[in-house]
């Protein structure tokens, strides 16, 4: 059984969903209170979404400044996989985990509706176990997702596959009206160059039961488990 | 600090009458102080104590063996769902503040109706929010929608609430005053119920939440007038600005904060503020209550008592703490960095006690304020305009020759058309309970064992449950309670129960929001007391007890009163996940079957009455609207859970607004994959009265059955247009296996329901035959129309 | 003293905000704006102190959390 840490900063909300998630999936889930200065023993770490100080300033500007992001930030440098999801990204990108920015939505309104994902780099600790072609079906929900970054960062992300995932229609075709916020080449989550630290705007932790409507995100998270588990069986 | 001095003039600023004024002499056996003054009028509003509509509401039914908390007793209503669980849930009006200035005026209505389930010690799960707006082609109106949907989307999204139901039309009633009417739930466990009592003589009373500044004051009374041009410029520096951030905070911080037991009661302030927090704490408890407004955090300089005992500043709680427990309160909100101050006691005066730098400045006996306040009996007298709408006769209107261009038209109309410009800025599906989000009849939410508020974790924790399914709603056509408040009003209970059937819920209890206008108008007085008559019957009808409510009259604009809307949001129980029910087709070749009455065979105006098609094509709000049969409904509904839950049903849609082509026309477009990416799929409908072979494979296999309702066969003149657009109550369309439609069909004949096979679902198009009239298109080019109308026309 | 710091989008950042305002400002007849971009405006109020020290501050705060220098471009002003 796998342990994971899912942080909590005042105004975190889909913490609850990613525990009842991880706990679907029949791993451990215990809560990280944003003071603490410690992770413990985990053997990952997800930064949930949420409106982290109500996202004043920016979002994910002030949620950075905890306690717990610098344990973050060791676990990170030691290797440890960090998944940032909606605010958790924001929150990364903040922190200069990730590279780049999430800024207002194209259309200056939150939205929330399914989208489609097209997997670009199957070979990392967050995306192992998604089958080559297949076209993920998840929730968005963000006011602020449009990923933005200077061009040579976007030039680098490119070169060394580090987009992990883009927004497409349902047939995996990336195309202009897929996109739901605006995101420089329809770019939904990306990773650092270690490949340890990933962040993405839609939620796989809100599809992992059919009862919902999609189970894909499950395929996500066992991507992470299949890594803990190759981590352990090497070590 | 000199108070003014108390004049004839300052008592009738304060929206108090002579005798009212009287009242408040012999309460207190004196006259008041300012503060005093300041405290009756806003506890004497309407808003706060009911006192035009309480005779009315007292008829409402409000008992079954499922209420653990009943109306008026509490911030909300309770009801048992088994295992020792209980939903708490409650509507409530922002109209006047939305009006005003409506983002922030719908977000602090947001922020007001969380505060009143959390109260209750229940974690809020969803939320829906019923709308009203002027026509959408005005400016000025597309101003106040996109300012109340951003202001609704902004607070419930930061606080994590899914907004997963709702309605918005758009009438011009309603221009210059919206409505605003927000719904929430919360899921508790019975034992975990919190109560708004001062119990317990010397307990210390707490004030939580952000510094007390000048918002809102006396918003109560605000919400009590007729709104005016003028009322709107002078309120505009009074609107109350909403922190969704510090709410979430108060919440998480009150739910554990329960949890440990350490409390003996909890209020929000909500509208009067610490007024109203005091006085009903102290008043239900049948304690006093004695503060010190020194102690009170204070925002802004200066503030008086008046000002700091009517102040509505956002997401503050008072909480009444069992004595030597004081530091688990200080523990638990400094953890969550949020202000807190002891500011009283309990007392066992009965008097609620204001003091300033220790000098009182209210003393006030507690539950007289509230027993006490003003009844008024209002006159009533039937409208004058209700003759002309019933002398209204059909043939004043030509049949249709045109029945796709009827049908565009209504499809496109903004009270129809998908409100997917609205809910996709709601986050609708935080939570992992978002079972059928906004798009269908009715959403449903999944009750799980984290939905729960948690126990400490050192407790003995509770037997864990199965995954329960609840069904919202909120309804109410204000079209057919307009032209008949009692048939109208009781149709609203009765849509709102269909759409919980049709998504295979057994109706539990409802909440209800009467938005009128000025009460002082003996017309528009009457249209109260009818439809609280037709909501009270619709309810009983049900078994679905009125668990709380609201009531915001005075709502009209200078140029006259709005539509009468009772809004009905009810909640319903879905005893297994297989009986979840949506409202598109599924498969190609099923076969499409209508349950009830295609018209009303005695004819009320055949449905088109105030109908859609009515106010779209002829532009008239007129004739006798649909009637309301309660006890055919309550077939239907029965008959309708009894095959859904037998399997075999696919899909079930309430028929409303627009009538069977607009209902049939939704089946086929309104399933909803992913951005862009709605699943569409065609069908052939014959609704030709007569039992003639129907189109390809529309056939009639059982039209000859014995229990067969008379009625359709006596119809061969009816109009073909009320077939296709008329809004007759009592009626669903199902989808089913080719397979099952004769049995389908034939169990609820015999259970004393019309059905009759009306097509088939498959194709690309939409293939309508009623009588004479025929309508042939693309669904992919329907569903632009619908999809699109309402942003395109915000865009 | 007063100080100000006003956060701007850099001119490489799409500032949608902006855009519609300035299509607004169209339609409602307001003619010849050519751009429009919509940034913040923090007004601190600090000790009275040597204003290059307080600068210098406050320049570290703006860069390091109160803008994002990926998306954004600050200018302080004291006094």
């Amino acid at each position: 059984m796998m342990r994971f840490a899912i942080l909590q900063f005042p105004a975190s909300n889909c913490d609850q969903d990613c525990v009842h998630a991880i706990r679907v999936l029949g791993h451990q889930a215990d809560y990280l209170w944003h003071k603490e200065e410690s992770l413990g023993a985990v053997d990952a770490v997800i930064v949930p979404g949420g409106f982290s100080y109500g996202d004043y300033l920016r979002c994910g500007a002030i949620a950075r400044f905890s306690p717990v992001m610098q344990a973050v930030r060791r676990f990170a440098d030691g290797g440890g996989l960090v998944l940032g999801i909606c605010n958790g990204f924001q929150i990364l990108c903040e922190a200069g985990l990730l590279p780049g920015a999430l800024i207002r939505n194209r259309s200056l309104q939150f939205r929330c509706e399914h989208i489609f994902l097209k997997t670009e780099n199957r070979t990392t600790p967050f995306t192992v176990n998604i089958p080559e072609g297949r076209v993920l079906r998840l929730p968005i929900a963000h006011g602020e997702g449009c990923y933005f970054a200077e061009p040579e960062t976007l030039a680098a992300l490119e070169q060394n596959h580090r987009i992990l995932w883009r927004y497409c229609n349902a047939s995996g075709e990336r195309t202009e009206g897929a996109n739901p916020n605006g995101s420089l080449g329809n770019i939904a989550g990306i990773c650092n160059e270690r490949g340890n630290v990933a962040g993405l705007m839609p939620h796989p932790e809100r599809a992992c039961e059919p009862i919902l409507g999609s189970d894909d995100g499950r395929l996500i998270f066992e991507s992470v488990l299949s890594a803990l588990n190759a981590g352990r069986a090497a070590a | 600090m000199t108070e003014p001095a108390i004049t004839p003039e300052l008592v009738a600023k304060h929206n108090l009458t002579p005798e009212e004024y009287a009242k408040i002499l012999e309460i207190l056996g004196r006259e008041p102080s300012f503060t005093e003054l300041g405290i009756f009028s806003v506890m004497w509003s309407e808003h706060c104590s009911y006192k035009n509509t309480k005779p009315l509401l007292r008829t409402f039914p409000t008992q079954s063996p499922k209420v653990l908390v009943g109306a008026g007793e509490e911030n909300a209503g309770i009801l048992d769902i088994g295992d020792g669980l209980g939903v708490a849930f409650k509507m409530e009006s922002h109209n006047h503040p939305s009006a005003v200035e409506p983002f922030q005026g719908a977000a602090t209505g947001v922020g007001g109706i969380l505060r009143d389930i959390f109260t209750m010690g229940a974690r809020p799960i969803a939320a829906l929010d019923s709308l009203r707006f002027g026509e959408i082609t005005n400016p000025e109106v597309r101003r106040l929608f996109s300012g109340v949907v951003g202001g609704i989307a902004h607070y419930g999204n930061c606080f994590g609430i899914p907004t997963v139901a709702g309605e918005v039309y758009f009438d011009r009633t309603f221009e210059g005053n919206p409505l605003v009417n927000v719904f929430c739930l919360g899921v508790l466990r019975h034992e975990q119920i919190a109560r708004g009592q001062a119990c317990g003589v010397g307990n210390p009373v707490f004030y939580v939440g952000p510094a007390t500044g000048r918002d809102g004051l006396a918003g109560a009374a605000f919400a009590s007038q007729d709104l005016t041009e003028e009322s709107a410029q002078q309120q505009r520096g009074a609107v109350q600005v909403g922190d969704p951030f510090m709410e979430k905070l108060v919440c998480e911080a009150c739910l554990e904060l329960l949890a440990t037991g350490a409390v003996a009661g909890i209020q929000d302030m909500g509208a009067a503020g610490l007024t109203c927090s005091t006085c009903e704490t102290a008043g239900r408890a049948g304690t006093g209550i004695e503060i010190e407004l020194t102690r009170v955090p204070q925002r802004a300089p200066d503030m008086t008592p008046y000002e700091i005992m009517l102040s509505e500043s956002q997401e503050r709680m008072l909480i009444i703490v069992h004595k030597g427990r004081e530091e688990e309160v200080k523990r638990i909100f400094d953890k969550w960095d949020l202000p807190w101050s002891e500011i009283g006691f309990v007392t066992d005066t009965g008097h609620m006690v204001v003091k300033n730098h220790g000098q009182v400045v209210a003393d006030i006996p507690a539950r007289l304020i509230a027993d006490e306040s003003p009844v008024c009996e209002r006159e009533a007298r039937e409208p004058a305009y209700l003759r002309e709408v019933r002398g209204f006769r059909l043939d004043a209107v030509p049949e249709t020759t045109d029945a796709l261009a009827d049908l565009k038209a209504l499809l496109a109309w903004p009270t129809i058309a998908s409100k997917n410009w609205v809910y996709r800025q709601y986050d609708h599906m935080v939570r992992n309970g978002s079972t059928v989000c906004p798009g269908s009849d009715a959403a449903v939410i999944r009750v799980k064992a984290d939905s729960v508020p948690a126990l400490p974790a050192d407790a003995p924790q509770p037997a864990p449950f199965a995954d329960k399914f609840l069904a919202i709603t909120s309804d109410c056509n204000a079209a057919h309670v307009y032209l008949d408040p009692y048939e109208g009003s009781k149709g609203a209970v009765a849509e709102a129960a269909r759409n919980l059937v049709c998504s295979g819920a057994v109706p539990l209890g409802v909440t209800d929001n009467l938005n009128f206008g000025n009460p002082h108008n003996p017309e528009l007085f009457w249209q109260l007391r009818e439809a609280v008559r037709g909501l009270a019957d619709g309810c009983r009808a049900f078994d679905t007890p009125v668990t709380g409510g609201n009531c915001s009259l005075y709502n009209q604009n200078p140029k006259g009163p709005i539509d009468p809307v009772p809004t009905v949001a009810m909640v319903g129980l879905i005893e297994k996940p297989e009986h979840i029910t949506t409202q598109w087709f599924k498969d190609e070749g099923d076969a499409i079957i209508l349950l009830g009455e295609p018209v009303d065979g005695e004819d009320p105006l055949l449905g088109l009455g105030g109908s859609a098609w009515l106010q779209v094509r002829h532009g008239r709000k007129t004739g006798i609207p649909p009637r309301c049969d309660l006890e055919q409904a309550g077939i239907l509904h029965t008959t309708l859970l009894g095959l859904i839950r037998a399997g075999g049903i696919k899909s079930a849609h309430d028929c409303s607004e627009g009538g069977l082509a607009v209902c049939v026309a939704e089946s086929c477009m309104s399933r909803l994959e992913a951005r862009h990416s709605s699943r569409l799929i065609g069908a052939q409908v014959d609704l030709t009265p007569e039992p003639a072979p129907g189109p390809a494979n529309g056939g009639e296999p059982t039209d000859k059955s014995p229990a067969a309702p008379a009625g359709n066969n006596a119809l061969p003149s009816v109009r073909s247009d009320a077939l296709l657009f008329g809004e007759g109550q009592n009626r669903v369309v199902v989808s089913c296996a080719e397979l099952d439609a004769v049995k389908i069909v034939e169990r609820a004949r015999l259970m004393g329901v019309p059905a009759r096979r009306i097509g088939t679902v498959g194709g690309e198009a939409l293939r309508m035959k009623a009588g004479g009239l025929e309508l042939s298109a693309p669904v992919a080019e329907l569903h632009d129309i619908w999809w699109n109308s309402l942003g395109r026309a915000m865009a | 003293m007063k100080v100000s710091i006003i956060i701007m989008p850099k001119k490489a950042v799409l500032d949608p905000q902006g855009k519609t305002v300035q299509s607004a400002l169209e339609h409602m007849g307001y003619d010849g704006v050519q751009d429009v971009r919509v940034g913040k405006y923090l007004e601190i109020e600090v000790k009275d102190g040597d204003p290059e020290t307080v600068r210098a501050r406050l320049d570290e705060a703006a860069h390091r959390f109160l803008s994002n220098p990926v998306i954004e471009d600050y200018r302080i002003e004291i006094g």
